[in-house]
């Protein structure tokens, strides 16, 4: 393995979202957590342009670090939380699940930390736009059109959830 | 070819997934739970773009059904922060250990 420059980036950039992560998970206020995971979502889509998907790395970057961070963060500002995110979930619990998710990763690394196939020369990074283009219009039309129902749905659903209360409300 | 070796992407797939599935199930705010789930959806991309790259037969399918998985984890995260307002409407609290009517 040399020191080459795909690696320092890939490096680098697993290390940002490491530590957004980790701090997601040790910050006292929610905000801040919040704030920490767009370090996370940035770092992700970078990894994204190292493994040549340009385009997946700009829809990272509009839909999670833009699009649903804002969502999040008007979640926060609408509900009257505590801000301080006071640690009562019970010790043995936090211990429990700990060893759990760490026996999880234990037994996937076991899986994956010899994986290694033979490399076959890709032509992915050439005009990737143009060939996610063709391929979503070609092969995957269908899904591309169920995808547009799907957020019509999700739409319309979670304006419905989010007014019910109000309307029965002014019917009182 | 790539310097980097696919298990390295693999990885740091498995370590973000393993930090949103523990605070997914130790944080008590509402929010948080479900930005961790976002979390985890975002490694299990990582490793459709992976695959994408690095697999038997590299093609560009891989990166579609990020692109899928991105745009539903998108209505997810819609659908789930309405319900999740709907609930302060009714009970006034966001822990997720409150919401407990289903209990008794």
């Amino acid at each position: 393995m040399t020191f080459s420059g795909e690696f320092l980036a890939f490096m680098g950039l697993a290390l940002v979202a490491i530590i957004g992560g980790v701090l997601l998970l040790n910050l006292t206020k929610v905000v801040h957590m919040v704030v920490s995971l767009i370090f996370t979502f940035v770092a992700i889509a970078g990894i994204y342009v190292v493994l040549s998907a340009e385009f997946v790395a700009a829809v990272q970057i509009l839909i999670y670090s833009g699009a649903i961070t804002i969502i999040m963060l008007f979640g926060i500002m609408l509900t009257k939380h505590h801000d301080e995110h006071e640690p009562k979930t019970g010790k043995w619990r936090k211990i429990l699940v700990f060893l759990g998710v760490v026996g999880f990763a234990f037994a996937v690394y076991l899986g994956i930390y010899d994986f290694n196939i033979e490399q076959v020369p890709t032509t992915l990074h050439e005009n990737n736009t143009m060939q996610i283009g063709k391929a979503l219009y070609s092969k995957y039309i269908i899904p591309f059109e169920l995808t547009s129902v799907l957020l019509l749905v999700a739409l319309v659903g979670s304006i419905i959830l989010a007014k019910n209360e109000k309307k029965e409300a002014d019917d009182k | 070819m790539s310097s980097v070796p696919a298990s390295a992407f693999l990885a740091l797939a498995l370590i973000l997934f393993c930090i949103g599935l523990y605070g997914a199930l130790t944080k008590r705010n509402t929010v948080i739970v479900l930005i961790s789930i976002e979390l985890m959806l975002n490694a299990v991309n990582i490793n459709l773009v992976t695959f994408s790259k690095y697999g038997m037969a590299p093609s560009i399918t891989g990166q579609i059904f990020a692109l899928f998985a991105i745009s539903v984890a998108a209505a997810e995260a819609a659908v789930g922060l309405a319900i999740l307002i709907s609930l302060y409407r009714g009970r006034k609290t966001v822990n997720i250990d409150e919401m407990d009517t289903m209990k008794n």
